[in-house]
């Protein structure tokens, strides 16, 4: 037997899974998912920021729009470093298209202007 | 400048309730301080927000998004950059207003809802003893310096206090190349989510030091140093439990507290637990026309609850202003026992009985298993059994008014039970 807190909602289910992967404890079955990948192949949604042109919002905000594995948190950050957004992005935009060959997209979680006062 | 509302704060509260208090017969007026609406959500760029209300996982600006759409599609008038300074309750309320491009000006308005939001405590709140260098904030500012305006605070970081937003800075830091060394917490338990603990913490092997408090620091112009000591149960430093670390930047996530000190000339019930107003069910003030909702009111960990919360508040005022409707004397405060730290709303207005009653509480001690009971006269009328209490996760329960027998006060007692 495993136990877990389950992290997909901030409800923070005691989770309790078995050899089987057979989970208890979870109020919805996004929880029975999280027990089962979190134990097999843990993934996590990467929010951070990526640098910006405008002079009103100078970092866009970002996340992976669906988990990526864990250990590619940092890999995925680096690719970000050098970037820079001097085009106007609109809230879910794909600002990188398959992220490293996850097949997951990196979209804006806000939008950004870069030239507000044209 | 004559408005039937006007609604201070233009975040999630704010949005909220303008939203819910819309309507073609009344002005609103929404005044946000900031350049921008959506309030703190703008900051806080993680993912966790939406699932009550959206049945989705959103980032705090994706959510400020949803509401901020609704919201100017209502074309709703708002002013940025605008800050109130007094406001004044004679049949009306005046409000002294202010921005950088208009100077002082009044408004009078018929009703007015606070939702200004919460501020974090600082050092000096809870004084830290030892040396006075820069490096030592709040962790909300760090976050604000970060992901508003992309400036790493530090790099070798600790935090003091387990509050979420310390736990998502910790995460935070750490993936923009900073070293967090840890997070001390005085109290035996952690004061934020546990999913916090585990995605922030434990993902990126920070530890957690709870009964931990910091008793130095050293540092001639910045940050060099601090000390934490284990505590003993009266919170008294243990000797010889001694850690040190070597850090430029030591965030604070100490707790928050209702920002409604604008509102200190008006004489309101004050509730000594949540720092703020007492309010009825409707959310209104001892002041007739004054709503508060969302962290003005009392601070919540989520930020679906300050919608639905201030969407009644919204509601609420929209009622006073349409339909005068007053508060009556008939009220009562809800009593409980000293398993629970406070109780929102306070007061049931019983001669206004129109819906079922939202009771938003916190316990004050972790609890494996117990159960919530809603006492009228001698009778227990609901009760509700819940697991894994916390005192940093904010409770619900719907008080049912066709399950009340009479007009007397109700009382909400929470009892342990074992497994």
């Amino acid at each position: 037997m495993k136990k877990l807190i389950c992290i997909a909602c901030p409800v923070g289910c005691h989770l309790l899974v078995d050899d089987q992967l057979h989970v208890e404890g979870n109020k919805c079955i996004r929880g029975e998912k999280y027990a089962i990948e979190e134990l097999t192949h843990p993934t996590r949604i990467l929010t951070t920021t990526i640098k910006t042109t405008s002079v009103t919002t100078p970092r866009l905000s970002v996340k992976t729009k669906d988990p990526i594995p864990k250990e590619l948190i940092f890999d995925v950050l680096h690719l970000l470093e050098g970037l820079i957004i001097d085009k106007d992005v609109k809230i879910g935009d794909v600002v990188i298209h398959d992220i490293l060959n996850t097949g997951i997209d990196l979209v804006a979680t806000k939008s950004v202007t870069i030239n507000p006062f044209h | 400048m004559k408005k039937d509302l006007v609604i201070i704060g233009g975040g999630a509260a704010g949005l909220a309730a303008a939203l819910s208090a819309n309507h073609p017969n009344i002005h609103i007026l929404v005044i946000e301080r900031e350049k921008s609406l959506g309030g703190i959500l703008n900051q806080c760029i993680h993912n966790g927000f939406g699932l009550h209300v959206f049945k989705e996982e959103l980032t705090g600006p994706e959510y400020a998004d949803r509401y901020l759409e609704a919201f100017l599609k209502l074309n709703i008038e708002f002013l940025l950059d605008t800050t109130v300074v007094d406001v004044k309750k004679t049949d009306d309320f005046e409000l002294t207003v202010t921005s950088y491009e208009t100077g002082l000006f009044k408004i009078n308005s018929k009703a007015v809802i606070l939702s200004s939001g919460c501020y974090e405590r600082t050092r000096g709140s809870i004084a830290i003893p030892g040396e006075r260098p820069k490096g030592i904030m709040p962790a909300g500012s760090a976050q604000r310096y970060l992901n508003i305006d992309g400036y790493l605070v530090g790099k070798r970081i600790f935090i003091l206090g387990s509050g979420d937003i310390g736990l998502i800075m910790a995460r935070r830091m750490t993936l923009e190349g900073a070293k967090v060394l840890g997070v001390a917490e005085i109290m035996p338990y952690s004061n934020g989510l546990t999913r916090n603990i585990v995605q922030c913490l434990n993902d990126y092997d920070i530890p957690l030091y709870l009964s931990h408090t910091v008793t130095n620091v050293i540092g001639k112009e910045r940050l060099e140093q601090i000390t934490i000591q284990e505590v003993d149960s009266n919170f008294n430093p243990i000797e010889h439990t001694e850690k040190i670390f070597d850090v430029d930047t030591l965030l604070l996530s100490v707790g928050l507290v209702p920002d409604i000190s604008l509102f200190d000339s008006l004489d309101f019930k004050r509730d000594p637990i949540t720092k703020s107003a007492v309010v009825n069910q409707f959310y209104e003030t001892s002041v007739s026309g004054l709503f508060i909702c969302g962290n003005a009111l009392h601070v919540h960990d989520l930020v679906d609850y300050v919608s639905i919360e201030s969407e009644k508040a919204g509601k609420s005022a929209q009622n006073y202003i349409l339909n005068d409707r007053k508060q009556s004397n008939h009220l009562h405060t809800i009593k409980f026992n000293e398993n629970i730290r406070y109780i929102v709303p306070q007061l049931i207005d019983f001669e206004h009985l129109e819906a079922n009653i939202d009771l938003s509480f916190r316990v004050s001690k972790k609890m494996e298993a117990a159960v919530f009971k809603i006492i009228q006269n001698g009778t227990e009328i609901m009760t509700k059994r819940a697991k894994n209490l916390a005192p940093a996760e904010m409770e619900k329960m719907s008080l049912k008014i066709d399950k009340l027998i009479d007009d007397s006060p109700i009382t909400l007692l929470l009892e342990e039970v074992s497994l």
